[in-house]
């Protein structure tokens, strides 16, 4: 475990097994710092978001079984921090520097031809039964990937609908983006993570 | 409609209820477009596993060894 989150929890720290699994609790801090830092767009605020969470979580570790449940727990407490953050800055009228960085320059020609009928090889295959990926492991870190590959304010409004569960309104007056800003930019997002995982997972090996 | 308006309105649906026309025009080009069909039943997937990846499940144990 690092020495910063060491000593937030001081003497209270208790001896359990998962405590004790420090590769596993620095894997999920930087996870939870990758994802605190995308939605906040300030890893000072991140950091502070991060360092609360685990700080919470791990002073009743014992109430855990197994890094599953513990790993639901932090992300839990993360989630309601960051839709915190999210609410009181659009309070205070911060709202516009959750999104600095330029609008993605892209069109959708890639997908769909000038007519807007999908390009041949890019038509959406069927996926069978796509439920049984979500046992394997390994689609785990497919989807990661994907979520990573996807441009920083698509996966941040994206993760904000899919993952903090906040709505259409919220998203809109916490980044100070229009309704139909908000509608293109998700639609993109879902195209893309669903090209990802056609292309990495439910297709592998037919192209 | 075209593709390209189709799966913008499938992504909509996830975030507000469809206009009638809106709806009865989706519904007549995903009666054609299979690739549209198939992009109807992945986008709610694509929530899904967000929901299940936020719940821990990547985390749980493989039921199945690795091939």
């Amino acid at each position: 475990m690092d020495a910063q989150l060491r000593e937030a929890l001081g003497s209270e720290l208790p001896d359990t097994s998962i405590l004790s699994d420090t590769a596993f609790l620095s894997d999920l801090r930087r996870q939870m710092l990758r994802f605190a830092t995308l939605q906040l767009s300030s890893s000072h605020t991140a950091e502070d978001a991060v360092q609360e969470a685990l700080v919470g979580a791990l002073k009743n570790a014992k109430a855990f079984a197994g890094r599953a449940a513990l790993k639901t727990w932090v992300f839990a407490i993360l989630r309601n921090k960051i839709a915190d953050v999210l609410r009181h800055k659009q309070r205070t009228g911060d709202a516009s520097s959750l999104l600095r960085e330029p609008q993605e320059h892209e069109d959708f020609s890639e997908l769909f031809d000038p007519k807007g009928h999908w390009q041949a090889d890019e038509r959406p295959a069927h996926w069978g039964n796509p439920h049984e990926a979500l046992h394997q492991q390994q689609f785990w870190a497919v989807f990661e990937i994907c979520l990573e590959r996807l441009p920083g304010n698509q996966a941040r409004v994206f993760m904000m609908k899919e993952f903090i569960e906040l709505d259409a309104t919220e998203i809109c007056t916490a980044v100070g983006i229009s309704t139909s800003n908000l509608n293109v930019m998700l639609h993109r997002a879902r195209l893309r993570l669903r090209e990802c995982l056609e292309n990495n997972w439910f297709a592998r090996g037919e192209h | 409609m075209n593709c390209q308006h189709a799966t913008q309105l499938m992504s909509e649906s996830q975030e507000r209820a469809l206009l009638l026309p809106e709806k009865v025009g989706l519904k007549f080009h995903l009666m054609m477009c299979s690739g549209c069909k198939n992009f109807s039943v992945q986008l709610p997937f694509l929530s899904q596993v967000m929901k299940a990846y936020a719940q821990g499940q990547d985390e749980a144990p493989p039921t199945e060894p690795p091939k």
